[in-house]
C-alpha cells in the first residue's frame, strides 16, 4: 500500500503567530484558533509547495530548516496525525 | 416605552426603556454626567419589561429584552431594577458589539498608555480599576476592554463601576458618597454597588490609548509576580473575550497584535494598597 499523502489549504487561508517560540494559527476556513509547538508551523509551510508523504515532507523540513532537535520519520507522522485531527491538513 | 433614557459611554450609546419609573430614576442618577448620544442615534437598545403583563403591579418582576436577548434569563425583582439596565447593558455589549474586540477586563491610562487587568469573577479587576482611577490614573472601563479592530488602540468604556461585597467598603473609604448608587443587597453575586467614574474618566471617554501592560491580578494570595508566557496570555484572552470567535480573522489579528506588542505578568496580592504598589512598579518597569 502506498504511503499516504497529505495537503494543506493555501497560504491565504492560515494566518500564522509565532508567540514565545509557540506559534498561534488561526485556521480560516473553520473559524478555529490553534496553539502549536515546532516543528507544526513548517510542517504547515512545507505542505504548501505540494502533496507529500511522511519521507517526502521530511525531506522537505531537513532542506529548509535546521530543529534544534533531531526529527525523524516518526516525529512528522506524529505531528501530521495531529494537525489531520485538528483539521489543518488532510490526506491527498 | 413608558419610560426612557439614553446616553453615550465612550464609543457606544445606550438607550434603556423601562416599564417603571423607579430603575430608571435609580440610573438617570448615576449617569448624570454623561453626554447625549452623539448624533441621536443609539447602538443599543435594553428594554425592561414585565414577564407576563399583570406583573407590572403585581409581584413585580423584570424581564430584560433588548435588541440581543438570552432566552433562559431568568427575571429580577423590581428592586434589583438597576441591577437589571445594567446586565441588560452588559448583554447588548457581549452578544451585539462588532467594531472592537470585547475582552472582559478593566483598564486605566497613564501617561497615553493603557494597563488592561482581567481575570476571573472575584480576582479584583474592577476594585483595582476603581482605586488606581482616584490615585492619578484615568479609569478608562471597569468591566469591558474595548480594543479598536482597525489602530489596536483601547477604547475607553467607562460605565458605572459594579462594586461588590469587599470592594464596596474599600471604596466607600475613597471616595464621596454622592457617587455611590443604592446597594442592591441579596443578588446572586451578594451586595452590589455601583459607583459613577470621576470627572477624569467621564471627560477622557473619547480619549483611546495605547495598551503598554497587560496585567492578571488574584485576590487572596501571598504577593507574588509570576512570568506568564505569551502563548498562554492569547489563549487566556481569547477566553476573556465574549466577540472572539464571531470577529474571525480581525479579532486573531488584533488580539495577536496586543499580545506580541505588551508585556504582562500575573500577580498575587493580599490587599488592595500591596496590589497598587504592585501595579505602580510593573509599569514603571514596562515604561
Amino acid at each position: 500500500m502506498a504511503a499516504p499523502r497529505y495537503i494543506a489549504d493555501p497560504e491565504g487561508a492560515l494566518a500564522c503567530v509565532a508567540l514565545d517560540g509557540l506559534s498561534v494559527l488561526f485556521h480560516a476556513p473553520s473559524g478555529m484558533t490553534h496553539i502549536v509547538a515546532p516543528p507544526a508551523p513548517e510542517i504547515l509551510a512545507a505542505l504548501r509547495e505540494g502533496p507529500a508523504d511522511v519521507a517526502e515532507l521530511l525531506a522537505r523540513l531537513q532542506a529548509h530548516y535546521d530543529f534544534e532537535d533531531e526529527i525523524g520519520n516518526d516525529v512528522v507522522a506524529a505531528r501530521l496525525d495531529e494537525l489531520e485531527q485538528a483539521g489543518l491538513v488532510r490526506r491527498a | 416605552m413608558r419610560h426612557q433614557l439614553a446616553f453615550q459611554v465612550g464609543p457606544v450609546a445606550f438607550r434603556i426603556g423601562s416599564a417603571w419609573r423607579a430603575p430608571l430614576d435609580a440610573l438617570a442618577s448615576l449617569y448624570a454626567a454623561y453626554p447625549a448620544p452623539e448624533g441621536g442615534i443609539c447602538d443599543f437598545t435594553v428594554r425592561l419589561e414585565p414577564e407576563k403583563p399583570w406583573r407590572r403591579w403585581l409581584r413585580p418582576s423584570v424581564a430584560i429584552h433588548g435588541d440581543y436577548i438570552l432566552p433562559d434569563a431568568a427575571p429580577l425583582p423590581l428592586a434589583m431594577g438597576l441591577l437589571a439596565a445594567e446586565m441588560g447593558m452588559n448583554l447588548q455589549m457581549a452578544l451585539g458589539q462588532k467594531r472592537f474586540l470585547l475582552l472582559h477586563a478593566s483598564s486605566a491610562e497613564k501617561d497615553g498608555r493603557a494597563l488592561i487587568m482581567t481575570g476571573e469573577s472575584g480576582a479584583g479587576k474592577s476594585t483595582l480599576a476603581a482605586l488606581l482611577g482616584e490615585r492619578g490614573w484615568r479609569l478608562m472601563g471597569d468591566e469591558f476592554a474595548l480594543l479598536d479592530l482597525d489602530d489596536g488602540r483601547l477604547r475607553p468604556f467607562p460605565r458605572a463601576i459594579s462594586l461588590k461585597n469587599g470592594a464596596i467598603r474599600v471604596m466607600e473609604s475613597e471616595v464621596a458618597a454622592d457617587r455611590f448608587g443604592p446597594a442592591l443587597e441579596g443578588t446572586p453575586k451578594g451586595t452590589i454597588r455601583h459607583l459613577r467614574p470621576n470627572q477624569a474618566a467621564l471627560a477622557g471617554m473619547g480619549d483611546s490609548a495605547k495598551p503598554a501592560l497587560i496585567l492578571f491580578p488574584r485576590f487572596g494570595e501571598a504577593e507574588a509576580v509570576r512570568p506568564v508566557g505569551q502563548a498562554e496570555i492569547f489563549m487566556r484572552l481569547t477566553q476573556a473575550s465574549t466577540n472572539y470567535v464571531s470577529l474571525g480573522r480581525a479579532g486573531f489579528d488584533a488580539l495577536a497584535g496586543l499580545v506580541g506588542s505588551c508585556p504582562s505578568a500575573a500577580i498575587d496580592y493580599p490587599d488592595t494598597d500591596t496590589a497598587v504598589g504592585l501595579v505602580e512598579d510593573l509599569w514603571r518597569e514596562a515604561a
